[in-house]
């Protein structure tokens, strides 16, 4: 028994010695949970990023979101209702087989018809109408009213084999079926644990710098970091800020950053006349809820010093937020200006509003979604508290806060919104809109804030293909929001990733982590 | 997760173990101070409780107050001054709170919830245990039934379920940390009660027709008890790290009224950036807190186990 | 002891209904698990396909009954974040843990006994007292925080050992174990050492109590007095009577180590079933947790049924007969 045991023993640790990683082998500590290597299972921006390495898609996104070529070589709206996408030629499959249209309209059909999704790719592909096979590298998608935003949702999904049309979920976990057109092939998948890949030597594009990768899962951050800090791991993303002022110091660690899509932002009942969480000093009940009065948002907005909050909380990994999107992304405002931090006009303002005494709120927060988000809502409440709301904060799991909040459980809330598409409209129509089941507008407006002018600049935007009109419309619509206090912008976050010396990353304003982006660095 | 009894030992009864000019109580402090350590551990055990007791007397902040602090004076190192020159000797956490105010206030929470869950498990969970043991059959089916759905249960989906219909708050920690604790000292104490319940003294209480109340109460539960107590100090002191745990997990305590534990998760995330005051005082204070009571614990123990009696 | 094995398997399918019903309700007090999964962008129609595709639409009872039909045949539904069985995921995160755990064990016992001897068979000595304060530390300090430490020191100070993750796994009899590679070791030493600090403390009180207890005894002064070598008393004599409570009480811990390894699995990343259970939590899967739990619940039970039977072998005045549980 010994003896073979320890005849075992010797034999692994050679296989394991003869498997040790070499010169252009990359590990990734990565901070969010992978759950399946089906590219239409679960629309998560962890699951997208990893099916990035396998697959390629129609449109592709560069680290700031512009659209670039990737299996569309072009494309163009040849009428109002009809885009015309170019597909590239002398693609193949990490089996060999080639790409065209039919592994498009494969995979068209197939989103859908992954039933038990739990967040459906189908958001990307609901608008399209009709598809006609041009020719064999030609393709056309037509949809009922205008869609300039069809060139984008192309970026959002992955593009599979028709091969495996029918493929389940399971087939895809177990590298049967994940077989795409990406810089990497999957090597094995083990669930909730790592990806391991290989390089795809057939890639079309450019040649990424390494030939084994491997993703690890590292959720908790300071394990994360440690891991990092020991060698275990290459680079790591969503650094906790906590740590950044130390891995800047570090001579053997880089860190490389850039402003996101991502705006963290306080939320308010504007709508009903009693919210829950809203009373007087007392704990009696209100009139009125003054959330319905701008004065009294514009008062709280001014209340609050946002860079105190990004100096102190945010320990300088964000930037102080005046909209829905950092200026540089399409359809912001050039107009829109960071609320002054403004105490006693705040007070005045209150006053005038017939709050003179001030009220009594809970703010709501998830303490475990974006960074710092329970430690955000202190410092507000802290800002809150000195013009005389009194704010209490009740932070909890996002388990519990999501379902609550879209139940309308709550009456001021902390959230954060990443704007997949890179433009403004995504969060003008999830949050601003007013809430319509049937037009799919407003589905994350906990506040339920109605503006009708808001509305119309926005569908009027959401039909104009024309992108400098779309942008201007786009523009004015975000300032009817902002004027009126439909939400309270606190700050954009700034995305970290910290890498080894020796290794560096092209930061994405997308919160992507991708193998492909990270390159050897020049000493 | 679990405390277990150490030793599980029948229990003489008291008259029988004082010498007969020494009153048991007498006796017992003689025992008691015989080990110096045990006596500290006492003296800690008093100031820990009159620093809790007095928190809002001696702390130079309220730190619960949002209003007082601000997040200009956040991170400050142990005797910086803040903006409005009030030194803070022990630093300030992220929020700009006085480390010094924070752990005085932190202490009073921890305790609280300590000592409330740990009594209140001890008495649920001694009582279900008693009566498991002491009506065998369907009773004692069911209670040790629930125990095992009890033990099985993680503390941690008990605590969001908690969180999610009571809302957060420190009595909603107490009810998740007595259910979660309850179970141990019923197991514990069934074990005991067991064996006992065969013993001759109760058998003879029995025949003597007394309730069944009054027999598991004044004779069974006594010798039940040295076991208890023992069990009772580790447990109060697991309580409060089990409290730490939860918050660190994101499902404990509110975040603007921190409690030891609360305090250390918070600063957890600052010590590979070298402040290590945010967790490191307050790790301290819940050292010392948890020390002391296991001293006083270890020498109970030792005191109450007649067969260590010299 | 035949009615007795009955009447036990019969309260353990009540127990495991109980169970079930409790997640049930528990998880839909907590919220709707769409609303966590989901992706923000996706409008009002695609989330309620989303919860009609996962059955979420239903009444509560009825989704509960057709849990129930399935559970029969032995399907206990597919995972709400995953997509593939409950039970296969659980399945394959359990070498990881039982790994972990047993490794935990052999480290709290091999360390744990000896030190618990000596501080019971010198009690005064400044050696016995350092060892009980030690112990003190062991079930004081939050593991969470205990394993930072850890990696700190010897990960990322020392760069002894590495600070996340389970090494190279090998199969072995159909199981991928990471213990028979050294690889494997050096990943396992940390988190098990973490975890098994609280029970290493444990081990130490027990034994140590036992020591004394034991060493006051009429049997240990009869041994002496034959003329017995010390040595032989207590490692032989002494050693069987302390080792009975500790094995009892350690194997009633062994459930807790299997079943909630949460902390140190979250924080050494170790991708065990306390990782998956937090992680399932935190997304409200429903069919990973019911699994999850109609499985732990099982072993207590079979755990509580083997101490049961221990208490009538080591104490003949505890009979099954009587106990009727």
């Amino acid at each position: 028994m010994s003896i073979f045991a320890r005849g075992a023993f010797v034999m692994v640790i050679s296989a394991v010695s003869a498997g040790t990683a070499g010169a252009a082998d990359l590990t990734i500590g990565l901070g969010g949970a992978v759950s399946a290597m089906d590219p239409h299972y679960h629309n998560v921006a962890t699951n997208n990023m990893v099916n990035r390495h396998i697959f390629g898609r129609l449109v592709d996104q560069d680290a700031k979101q512009t659209l670039m070529p990737d299996l569309a070589e072009s494309w163009k709206a040849i009428d109002d209702t009809t885009w015309e996408f170019k597909l590239r030629r002398g693609v193949k499959f990490h089996d060999g087989s080639d790409f065209d249209a039919k592994d498009v309209v494969a995979t068209l059909k197939r989103i859908p018809s992954v039933v038990n999704a739990p967040s459906s790719f189908r958001i990307f592909t609901g608008q399209i109408t009709e598809t006609v096979v041009v020719d064999s590298h030609t393709i056309r998608l037509k949809t009922a009213t205008p869609f300039p935003l069809m060139p984008v949702f192309m970026a959002g999904f992955a593009i599979i084999s028709d091969e495996f049309e029918t493929a389940t979920t399971d087939d895809f976990n177990s590298g049967k079926a994940a077989i795409g057109t990406g810089a990497y092939k999957l090597k094995q998948y083990v669930r909730g644990d790592r990806i391991e890949l290989t390089r795809y030597d057939g890639y079309a594009g450019t040649k990424p710098a390494w030939e084994n990768v491997t993703i690890k899962q590292v959720t908790n951050p300071a394990a994360r970091v440690a891991a990092l800090l020991s060698g275990d791991v290459q680079i790591i993303d969503q650094v906790p800020t906590a740590d950044l002022e130390r891995l800047k110091k570090d001579k053997k660690i880089g860190v490389s950053s850039v402003v996101s899509n991502r705006v963290i932002y306080l939320s308010m009942d504007t709508n009903r006349d009693q919210s829950p969480f809203v009373t007087a000093k007392d704990g009696k009940p209100l009139a009125k809820n003054p959330l319905k009065d701008v004065r009294v948002r514009k008062a709280m907005s001014m209340a609050i010093n946002r860079p105190a909050i990004v100096d102190r909380v945010m320990e300088k990994q964000a930037i102080p937020a005046a909209q829905f999107l950092p200026e540089t992304f399409f359809g912001t405002s050039k107009n829109l200006k960071v609320e002054k931090f403004d105490a006693e006009g705040a007070r005045k303002l209150l006053a005038e509003a017939g709050y003179k005494d001030g009220f009594a709120i809970t703010l709501h927060s998830p303490n475990d979604r974006y960074p710092n988000d329970e430690k955000i809502a202190q410092a507000v409440a802290q800002m809150l508290s000195r013009i005389g709301i009194q704010t209490k904060v009740e932070a909890i799991p996002f388990a519990t806060y999501s379902p609550r909040a879209t139940k309308l459980e709550f009456s001021f809330m902390l959230w954060g919104w990443g704007s997949g598409t890179g433009e403004v409209s995504s969060p003008l129509r999830s949050l601003v809109a007013t809430y319509d089941r049937e037009k799919g507008n407003g589905p994350s407006n906990r506040g339920r804030y109605s503006n009708p002018k808001v509305d119309e600049l926005l569908a009027t935007a959401l039909r104009t293909v024309d992108d400098a009109a779309r942008a201007k419309l786009l523009a004015e619509a975000s300032e009817a929001a902002i004027f009126d206090v439909a939400v309270i912008p606190l700050h954009y976050n700034i995305n970290n990733w910290a890498t080894r010396a020796g290794f560096s990353y092209e930061p994405r304003t997308d919160e992507s982590t991708l193998a492909m982006g990270v390159k050897a660095a020049k000493r | 997760m679990t405390v277990t009894t150490p030793d599980r030992v029948p229990a003489v009864e008291a008259e029988a173990a004082a010498p007969a000019v020494v009153s048991p109580l007498r006796r017992f402090w003689i025992d008691f101070r015989d080990s110096k350590v045990a006596v500290a551990g006492l003296a800690g055990c008093i100031l820990i409780v009159a620093l809790a007791l007095l928190a809002p007397f001696i702390s130079p902040q309220n730190p619960y107050d949002l209003a007082q602090l601000d997040i200009m004076d956040g991170r400050l190192e142990p005797g910086a001054a803040g903006m409005d020159g009030t030194i803070f000797w022990l630093g300030t956490d992220d929020q700009g709170r006085d480390m010094l105010s924070g752990i005085l206030y932190g202490i009073r929470i921890s305790l609280a919830v300590g000592v409330a869950s740990g009594v209140l498990a001890m008495a649920f969970g001694a009582s279900m245990g008693l009566l498991a043991a002491y009506f065998g059959g369907r009773v004692d089916t069911l209670i040790m039934r629930v125990v095992d759905l009890q033990l099985s249960f993680p503390a941690i989906l008990l605590a969001l379920i908690l969180v999610a219909v009571l809302g957060q708050g420190i009595d909603k920690i107490i009810i998740a940390l007595v259910a979660v604790q309850w179970a141990y000292y019923a197991r514990t104490i069934r074990g005991t009660a067991l064996v006992e319940r065969r013993k001759e003294y109760i058998e003879a209480a029995r025949c003597l027709a007394l309730g069944d109340a009054r027999v598991v109460f004044r004779h069974l539960l006594p010798n039940c008890l040295p076991p208890l107590i023992v069990v009772g100090t580790v447990q109060v002191a697991h309580a409060i790290a089990l409290e730490a745990t939860l918050s660190f997990l994101g499902i404990g305590l509110p975040i603007t009224e921190p409690s030891l534990g609360l305090l250390i998760a918070n600063g957890f995330e600052y010590m590979l950036s070298g402040k290590y005051w945010i967790s490191f005082f307050p790790g301290v204070a819940l050292l010392l807190t948890i020390v002391s009571i296991n001293l006083v614990g270890d020498q109970l123990r030792d005191v109450l186990n007649p067969r260590l009696q010299k | 002891m035949t009615v007795f094995l009955i009447r036990r398997l019969m309260q353990a399918v009540v127990v495991l209904f109980a169970m079930s019903l409790i997640v049930f309700v528990g998880v839909y007090a907590i919220g709707n698990p769409i609303d966590i999964l989901i992706s923000p962008e996706a409008d009002q129609l695609e989330r309620e396909r989303a919860i009609h595709a996962l059955g979420l639409d239903l009444p509560l009872w009825e989704q509960y009954f057709v849990f129930l039909q399935r559970a029969l045949t032995g399907d206990l539904g597919r995972s709400f974040a995953f997509g593939a069985p409950a039970l296969q995921i659980i399945v394959e995160r359990m070498p990881a843990t039982l790994e972990l755990a047993v490794a935990a064990m052999g480290i709290s016992i091999l360390v744990g006994i000896p030190l618990g001897m000596w501080a019971g068979f010198r009690p005064e000595s400044f050696g016995g007292r350092a060892i009980m304060a030690g112990s003190i530390l062991g079930f004081s300090l939050p593991t969470f925080w205990v394993g930072l430490m850890l990696i700190m020191v010897f990960a990322v100070h020392l760069g002894w050992l590495p600070s996340t993750g389970r090494g190279e796994t090998v199969e072995v009899l159909g199981l991928q174990l990471s213990i028979f590679t050294w690889n494997g070791w050096t990943h396992l030493l940390l988190p098990a050492f973490n975890l098994a600090l609280f029970k290493m403390a444990l081990v130490i009180r027990l034994t140590r109590a036992g020591m004394r207890e034991n060493l006051l005894m009429d049997y240990v002064k009869f041994a002496r007095a034959k003329g017995l070598s010390p040595g032989r008393v207590i490692f032989v004599h002494v050693l069987k009577n302390i080792m009975i409570p500790v094995v009892t009480i350690l194997g009633l811990e062994l459930g807790s180590v299997i079943a909630f390894a949460v902390v140190t699995e979250t924080i050494f990343s170790w991708p065990g079933m306390g990782k998956l259970i937090i992680d399932s939590i935190n997304q409200l899967d429903r069919p990973v947790i019911v699994a999850y739990l109609l499985i732990t619940v099982s072993m207590f039970i079979f755990i509580n049924f083997v101490v049961d039977i221990l208490y009538s072998v080591l104490d003949p005045r505890v009979r099954l007969k009587e106990m009727k549980s």
